[in-house]
């Protein structure tokens, strides 16, 4: 079976997280009124959130990878947006972050030509050395270095990290013919997402500890530990099905994007800390901003794509 | 036909490119008025102010919303005009008026035919982000209709978006902040005051990193 040329295993995968979010749905709503109002307002607008999150994932997924490439685009385009309204920025520097978000298209193209060589050094090296030359133009000095830095950060972690989903979906299909590059994207993106609720619920259940209390106070060890353990074990159980990867390397790579989510978490409250804002965002109920939800796979994507790609491409 | 290029105009440039090339967050929207005759006031950094203000109204309310403006600036030349008054549906109005004319005569028919104007008190967009002194226009307004509610606003992020003189869009969210309808008949003669009062208290919510 396959539906819009998406492999039988990706449907099946995308079948298995609609049963997933049916079965939360009706958890939230049967024991709904046994939770705080609170507590049940969040979770309620939490789940309707992933509904919608998974509706546009699944379809751009089934239309094209052309289609699945845009919405990645579009992803670091908000991104990047929310970032640069909420950091401090320069008003010298108005074209700057203009030139800063023409490298959206430019590194998206560049997965799209499947053109890796440029990919993995276009915002690194040229958007690096280049617009700190474009500031130099528009001749401002004062907070110069602040400036630069800022900008080049919300590159790196907006666009460059998360260009790195998009790559999975063009690596070579041969490896990993049962599930493709699309097979790659899902294990990747469920066990992120899945590791920040898996966090939440065990710290909610068990949790004693804070883990980084002046970042992040409701991040518990236990919290940390249950989400990692849990990772672990659906690496495991969904790697043979949508990656190439052996058993060990699915525990590696379960164990990976449960360390790297927690620290992409607590880098992104840090920074909200820093600013002074609970919310990037009012994008998504119950989420926050856009950066809210993606914080976690701005460290999980590059990581897993390298991790991957040295053992197996 | 005027009817729709006008729709196709805000359905097709101006709503996109408000809600996702910029996108904004809204808090306090249930203040908006939901039928006319009404005032909203905001500070005014942009052009595109009274496009975003237009664009938080729903769509059946848009052939009743007219953004008070400049005659010189906004009238210059016919195809501006057309664009301005039927397009946008700008009310013009003359910022020095000869000897007799009340400037805001224009203003009285549209609030008297039940419509909704965008007032931008401090007259001029001025440096982007800073508040200037008001104008008297719309306490005169609140004074000779004491019933028709005067909704303040505080816009921010259009002033680093699209600033004056910048003929260059850079994305940035804006966030807006609706407060309650102040009416003519609650305030004394000290309407403006307690107007820019108004709006300075939702600008202190907002939170705005900023070197300059």
């Amino acid at each position: 079976m396959s539906v819009l040329g998406l492999q039988p295993v990706v449907v099946q995968a995308l079948g298995g997280i609609f049963a997933l979010l049916s079965l939360a749905s009706v958890v939230v709503a049967v024991i709904g009124s046994r939770l705080s109002d609170d507590v049940r307002q969040e979770v309620v607008a939490r789940i309707q959130s992933w509904w919608l999150m998974f509706f546009i994932f699944a379809v751009a997924m089934a239309l094209s990878r052309n289609v699945s490439l845009a919405f990645f685009a579009f992803v670091s385009f908000m991104a990047l947006k929310e970032y640069f309204s909420l950091v401090p920025t320069r008003r010298a520097d108005r074209r700057v972050l203009f030139w800063a978000y023409l490298a959206i298209p430019a590194q998206y193209v560049l997965v799209a030509m499947e053109w890796y060589g440029m990919f993995i050094i276009l915002i690194p090296v040229y958007a690096f050395l280049l617009l700190p030359m474009r500031m130099v133009l528009a001749g401002e000095t004062r907070h110069f270095l602040r400036a630069a830095g800022i900008t080049h950060w919300g590159l790196m972690a907006m666009v460059f990290s998360i260009s790195h989903v998009a790559y999975l979906l063009v690596l070579p299909e041969a490896i990993n013919p049962g599930a493709g590059g699309a097979g790659l994207v899902l294990f990747l993106v469920f066990l992120t997402q899945f590791n920040d609720v898996a966090q939440y619920c065990w710290g909610k259940l068990l949790g004693r500890n804070k883990a980084l209390p002046t970042v992040s106070p409701g991040k518990t060890t236990e919290g940390v530990i249950g989400g990692l353990a849990t990772t672990i074990v659906l690496a495991w159980l969904l790697a043979g099905w949508l990656t190439p990867l052996s058993t060990a390397e699915a525990i590696a790579a379960g164990a990976l994007i449960g360390m790297a989510g927690f620290i992409g978490d607590v880098t992104i409250s840090a920074l909200k800390r820093d600013l002074g804002v609970k919310d990037s965002g009012s994008l998504l109920p119950g989420h926050g901003g856009i950066l809210d939800r993606i914080d976690s796979l701005i460290y999980t994507a590059p990581l897993f794509f390298h991790f991957i790609h040295y053992l197996h491409y | 036909m005027i009817g729709i290029l006008r729709w196709l105009f805000f359905t097709l440039l101006v709503r996109p490119v408000v809600g996702i090339v910029l996108g904004m967050n809204v808090r306090g929207r249930e203040h908006l008025p939901k039928t006319g005759p009404a005032i909203i006031t905001a500070n005014h950094n942009s052009h595109l102010d009274a496009m975003v203000l237009m664009s938080l109204l729903p769509h059946r309310l848009l052939h009743r919303v007219r953004p008070v403006a400049a005659a010189d600036y906004f009238m210059k030349g016919r195809f501006l005009s057309w664009f301005s008054t039927k397009i946008i549906g700008i009310l013009p109005i003359a910022r020095k008026s000869g000897a007799g004319d009340d400037p805001l005569a224009g203003c009285y028919e549209a609030l008297e035919a039940g419509e909704i104007l965008i007032i931008f008190p401090e007259g001029s967009r001025g440096e982007p982000e800073r508040m200037a002194p008001f104008r008297g226009g719309v306490a005169k307004l609140a004074r000779l209709y004491p019933d028709v509610p005067v909704a303040p606003v505080f816009m921010h992020g259009l002033g680093k978006a699209l600033p004056r003189g910048e003929g260059l869009l850079v994305p940035f969210m804006l966030d807006i902040y609706v407060g309650p309808s102040l009416h003519g008949r609650d305030e004394d003669d000290d309407f403006l005051v307690t107007l820019r009062e108004k709006i300075e208290v939702l600008a202190s919510q907002h939170h705005a990193a900023s070197w300059d």
